[in-house]
């Protein structure tokens, strides 16, 4: 198995894609982005903002560190990781965001 | 899979190769995954920290918000241009070493370095200001801001978690980019000594791939530490 | 008894102390686990032996109560993290796994010598607090009584338990790397022993879980440093958010204790029924969905914390998914024995008392999984006998039974099959009275942790202890007489029972390199149709 070279053009693209991401990001802080949904107020900045930075990582994870032309195994390595992480933190969420839905019967 | 059977003699003698391996191209896939193992774990260590952050944003939105008001965005910003432009020389250092080109590899890994660097030392300013403004933690902490767009004064008790997770994830962050300026200055020292060429090149990528990850921590530490509140000042 | 005929093998290659200490041989290394592991247990018995006499009377007048939970303490804390988590996959793992896939040894042997420095280091740490006056918090570390409370030494255990989580980390990562790239030609997934499988599921659990403990632990050290309300109620903190991050860790730990066993057994049952095993596949992959679904039950640790009430009814219908792989096992296993030619040799001695007690507590465990049953019986004694019937019962026995069925390989010695047999029967019987009585005890709603009880269960409590003697008897019979087999022990041949695996192929001690010439694969795991008559050896 040969090894795969990124060609420098798409390390530029790549870089000049995370920059705009920073300063994007940045903007849309200062920007009122908020917007309203079925009754509930949404944080457009920082859904913004998280959108983006997950578009960072995956650009960084594909290019940089070469995922993209690596075996299958690299990639089930890799979301495997990130999949635990939403298991943590979305069944540890799952506590919190519903203490009150239901209670023990009382006597 | 191994295939231990058709190595030839030259590939066989490289002075790399472990013993206990077949052929370069087995040491080279299994140091890899070895890397990406242990970069899992690093993810589920840094996830407990996010998990910690998320429970207490949601529960003191407020106070969160207040603290983060107080973040400097300029240089948390310009932190995280240079992190990115670190982990852009990384890419190319590791480019130069599949190349052959010793030269290159050296410069860009002093490039890294030197961004590295950079980092830290805007990093040190930072803290330098939270710990002037009575910020950091402990007995001397302070804290007198409002919620953002309110008039109502934060509880200074659930800031001083905001800034407890600020400094301890930007501080564990800052742990693990000095711990890859350790790996830069091997890799620039066995760089030198000419160990690397395109048929080895093992730790440079391994080294790579960390550098690259801490960089990803730092992606989301960004907006989330920095740009809770609304700045517009609206 | 001629030593001079012995063939070069892995223990006479080099001698002096160096030559040990600075192993990167995957058969050395795990010699030293067994070392060290052998004395952590036995520190933490004797913790054990002393807390049991204490609870021969309803009073406390043995020990002072804050000696006693200092005791209940350092024995959880060096059973869990110093015991049970390292042992079968640092000592049977690292010496069989290299040479049953034909490799010649780990995929990074240096990083798995500084995998036992780095649990020496640990071990160290926690044993000095242990001598510095112990810590009582419980081995669960609860905030925010470890955080705030108290004075004992809360922070040089839960440094020393982080500096062993690495070992742990490095030790799964050297098994994943090792399994998917050093494979023998021929050796497929799925012509890999059992016992390979169950290491890589117990491995994905190493590395996924043990980083989240690890911040936990940094997290209870700085909130007790800065004292800062990260798990403090008092400082704004929440004490719930330490039992998610504890658990999301110690709950997946109690499946690296017991994966490996269930490797051990699956290795163990074949052989001696000289029977390919029943539901290869089914096995394998109940081993990954083990380590899959023991990431999604930690709450069930939690149903009287204060979790939501919702939330609660999730984890208890996760817990009892996850008993199903478990008991997908048990019942290929004892499928396996069906219509085979039983042999009682030890190793299946340990094999029956596994299966049998590691259902109880399994079953067990799924009471514990309704919520009703657990309001009850949460923080009693029927907690108690469930995970150390699963732990003692399940776990030790495996452990026991593969230290014995491996013997030979290791030593190159055969173990005295009476003395064994007999103290695989004095284990049970002890184990039994020690135990059962607890799940009365607990039923009956005595407390865990209390070292002055209510009058009424002294009955059950002065049967327990003397099941613990026996018990004890029966831990230290093995102790003495494999370690006089290595002197004395009849000398094992390759394959003494008649076993299928690589391991089995080479010679009893194997030589540094494992193999003399690298092996290929032809067929399946346990093709016990074309092995031979199991030789009738010692």
């Amino acid at each position: 198995m040969s090894e795969h070279v990124v060609p420098i053009k798409t390390y530029v693209i790549i870089f000049l894609a995370l920059l705009l991401g920073t300063g994007v990001t940045v903007w849309a802080s200062f920007a009122d982005l908020d917007f309203q949904l079925s009754g509930h107020t949404f944080p457009g900045s920082v859904i913004v903002a998280l959108v983006i930075a997950c578009t960072k990582a995956t650009l960084v994870i594909l290019f940089f560190m070469h995922v993209k032309y690596s075996s299958r195994l690299t990639w089930a390595v890799v979301i495997a990781g990130f999949f635990w992480l939403i298991l943590l933190l979305a069944l540890t969420m799952n506590d919190y965001a519903f203490r009150g839905l239901l209670t023990y019967p009382s006597q | 899979m191994s295939d231990n059977a058709h190595t030839s003699p030259a590939v066989a003698t490289h002075p790399a190769l472990q013993h206990h391996f077949d052929d370069m191209e087995q040491q080279r896939e299994a140091s890899s995954l070895g890397m990406w193992v242990f970069l899992m774990t690093e993810v589920m260590f840094f996830g407990g920290l996010f998990l910690g952050y998320l429970v207490y944003r949601t529960s003191y939105p407020g106070a969160f918000a207040a603290g983060s008001m107080t973040l400097n965005v300029t240089l948390g910003a310009i932190n995280t241009a240079v992190l990115i432009g670190s982990s852009f020389t990384m890419a190319m250092a590791v480019w130069s070493a599949q190349m052959g080109k010793r030269g290159l590899l050296m410069m860009f890994l002093v490039l890294t370095m030197v961004l590295g660097t950079a980092f830290l030392g805007i990093k040190a300013v930072e803290y330098h200001e939270k710990w002037e403004t009575h910020h950091v933690p402990g007995k001397y902490f302070q804290f007198h801001e409002k919620v953002p767009g309110t008039d109502v004064p934060a509880d200074p008790r659930n800031a001083q978690i905001f800034f407890f997770l600020y400094f301890g994830m930007t501080g564990m962050h800052a742990l693990h980019m000095i711990i890859g300026m350790g790996i830069m200055t091997y890799l620039l020292i066995t760089a030198y000594q000419g160990k690397y060429g395109p048929d080895y090149h093992t730790p440079v990528e391994n080294g790579g791939l960390y550098w690259h990850f801490v960089d990803i921590v730092w992606i989301f530490l960004f907006p989330l530490l920095y740009l809770i509140a609304h700045r517009g000042g609206h | 008894m001629t030593e001079r005929h012995e063939h070069v093998n892995y223990l006479n290659a080099n001698y002096g102390i160096r030559s040990w200490l600075l192993t990167t041989d995957h058969k050395r290394i795990a010699i030293l686990y067994l070392v060290s592991i052998t004395l952590f247990f036995f520190i933490g018995g004797a913790m054990a032996v002393l807390f049991r006499l204490e609870l021969l009377t309803p009073q406390s007048d043995l020990v002072t109560l804050d000696t006693y939970n200092k005791l209940f303490t350092m024995h959880g804390i060096m059973m869990v993290f110093f015991f049970l988590i390292p042992s079968i996959p640092a000592v049977l793992g690292n010496f069989l796994v290299p040479m049953m896939i034909g490799a010649k040894d780990l995929a990074f042997p240096k990083i798995n010598l500084l995998s036992w420095y780095i649990f020496i280091a640990g071990g160290a740490l926690t044993l000095y607090a242990v001598i510095a006056g112990g810590v009582d918090t419980g081995w669960t570390f609860y905030t925010p009584l470890s955080t705030g409370f108290l004075n004992t030494h809360v922070i040089t255990a839960a440094v020393g338990i982080f500096i062993s989580g690495f070992s742990s980390i490095l030790t799964g990562l050297n098994f994943i790397v090792t399994i998917h790239r050093m494979r023998a030609p021929g050796l497929t997934w799925f012509r890999m022993p059992l016992f390979v499988w169950a290491h890589y599921a117990t491995s994905i659990i190493q590395i996924l879980g043990t980083p989240v403990i690890a911040i936990t632990l940094l997290l209870v050290g700085a909130e007790r440093l800065f004292h800062v309300g990260v798990f403090d109620p008092n400082l704004g903190g929440d004490p719930v958010l330490f039992q998610h991050m504890f658990w999301f860790y110690s709950h997946p730990a109690v499946y690296i204790m017991i994966l490996p066993g269930m490797g051990v057994i699956s290795e163990i049952v074949p052989c001696f029924s000289r029977k390919r095993i029943f539901g290869y596949s089914f096995i394998a992959f109940s081993s990954i969905a083990i380590a899959v679904f023991g990431f999604l039950v930690w709450g069930h640790h939690m149903f009287t914390a204060g979790m939501s009430v919702y939330a609660a009814m999730v984890f208890s219908i996760l817990s009892f998914l996850v008993a199903i792989p478990s008991a997908v096992k048990v019942f290929n296993w004892t499928a396996t024995m069906y219509k085979g030619s039983i042999s009682y040799r030890t190793p299946m001695l340990y094999a029956f008392g596994f299966i049998g007690l590691f259902t109880i507590g399994g079953l067990t465990g799924l009471f514990l999984a309704s919520l009703g049953v657990d309001v009850h019986v949460h923080d009693t004694y029927f907690i108690i006998a469930h995970f150390h019937y699963i732990m003692v019962g399940g776990m030790v026995m495996a452990y026991l039974g593969g230290i014995h069925f491996w013997w030979p390989k290791i030593t190159g010695r055969m173990y005295p099959e009476g003395w064994a047999k007999l103290s695989a029967l004095i284990i049970f019987v002890g184990f039994n009275l020690t135990f059962f009585p607890q799940f009365i005890l607990g039923y009956m709603g005595m407390p865990r942790r209390y070292g002055a009880y209510a009058p009424e269960f002294q009955v059950l409590n002065v049967m327990s202890t003397a099941g613990a003697s026996i018990l004890g008897i029966g831990y230290l019979l093995p102790m003495i007489y494999l370690t006089w087999s290595m002197r004395y022990g009849q000398r094992a041949g390759d394959n003494p029972f008649g076993a299928t695996g690589l391991e089995w192929q080479t010679a009893s001690p194997p030589p540094t390199h494992n193999f003399e010439h690298p092996p290929i694969v032809h067929s399946e795991a346990y093709d016990y149709e074309h092995v031979e008559e199991m030789p009738v050896v010692g």
